[in-house]
């Protein structure tokens, strides 16, 4: 779907970059040869981009101008209607809304879409740390430690979907089964965090 | 005293560091071989304390954080404001980010840069895209 987005305004300085967020390239590469894109299609194995643009979920999108800058924070936002039944967020408005902004320098967005990058609480860091920690025992066969770690990880930010749903197909889980269904609905018992709720939360510290 | 080669994980890179002295006792005082965890975290010890850059930490106040047995894990992410995640028994430590800039640094709209591969192996960097309008989309076979 971004290969089209592509095809249609990429001769006006538009360009997606996709980001696998998975635990390897054989992962993503299914995906990736189906779209056959022309467009950068990167792998981030270590998270890297997870946790620098503090990720919490997938599919995050962020708009970034031609400075560099951040024109529109973490949002989720999908490029088709495939799995409107379960996240009612329709892909319609979003791609609109992404026309727009290559076409005139509007920046559309609703309430979900936070007005800035929600900052990173010490907790959310250091369950980076544990991931990471936790990926690389993975990698060097220590298994039992590193389902140690993803686990703090798990509790130390337990809406870090990223952290806690991206660590089930390591750990030989299913991400669409019953640990997902826990999951949900510990999020869901929490009050559904969003990038909007993080952002307008800290901004009130 | 057990000396065991440790691991330090930063930004997705891996630095060993040399042997972690430590008694083995989970109660006594990591320490890590200083220089080469400094190297490892990007600092350099200068008269002035801990350097980075035009940055400078005072150490003066903290006389134990490095000792001949090497430097305080825990207490040098304290200083340099990064939470640490350790595993003692596996000898491996990672540091996350350091949290007050970072925050800062989203929060006032920077895009931070990043280099990653593509299927091919073929690296690309954020930065080499400025002058155009990009949508990063982060996905997940999961």
């Amino acid at each position: 779907m971004w290969q089209a987005l592509y095809e249609e305004l990429g001769d006006r300085g538009f360009v997606p970059i996709t980001i696998a967020v998975d635990a390897s390239a054989d992962d993503a590469r299914p995906f990736i040869e189906k779209a056959n894109p022309a467009h950068p299609s990167l792998i981030d194995t270590e998270h890297v981009v997870a946790h620098r643009y503090g990720m919490i979920n997938v599919p995050t999108v962020v708009w970034i101008d031609e400075d560099g800058h951040i024109a529109r924070p973490n949002t989720m936002e999908y490029g088709s209607d495939l799995f409107l039944e379960f996240t009612g967020r329709e892909s319609g408005p979003f791609l609109e809304a992404v026309r727009a902004w290559v076409e005139t320098g509007e920046i559309r967005g609703d309430e979900t879409v936070p007005s800035e990058m929600p900052p990173p609480t010490e907790e959310e860091e250091l369950a980076r740390a544990e991931w990471a920690l936790g990926w690389f025992l993975h990698q060097r066969g220590s298994t039992e430690a590193a389902h140690r770690h993803f686990d703090l990880a798990g509790e130390l930010s337990p809406d870090d979907w990223m952290i806690r749903r991206g660590s089930m197909p390591i750990r030989g889980q299913n991400p669409m089964g019953p640990e997902f269904f826990e999951l949900f609905k510990d999020w869901e018992s929490r009050g559904k965090r969003s990038y909007a709720s993080m952002a307008s939360e800290r901004r009130s510290e | 005293m057990t000396t065991i080669p440790f691991t330090i994980i930063e930004n997705a890179k891996t630095h060993e560091v040399g042997a972690a002295a430590s008694a083995g006792n989970a109660d006594s005082v990591l320490r890590v071989p200083t220089e080469a965890t400094l190297e490892a975290l990007g600092w350099t010890q200068k008269p002035e304390g801990l350097c980075q850059g035009d940055v400078c930490i005072p150490i003066a106040s903290r006389p134990e954080l490095m000792t001949s047995e090497g430097v305080d894990l825990v207490g040098l992410g304290e200083m340099l404001g990064r939470p640490v995640a350790i595993d003692r028994e596996e000898s491996v430590a990672s540091f996350g980010a350091e949290v007050a800039s970072h925050g800062q640094q989203l929060a006032g709209g920077v895009a931070p840069d990043f280099t990653l591969p593509d299927l091919s192996g073929k690296e690309h960097s954020l930065s080499s895209f400025k002058g155009k309008k990009v949508l990063l989309i982060a996905y997940a076979s999961w």
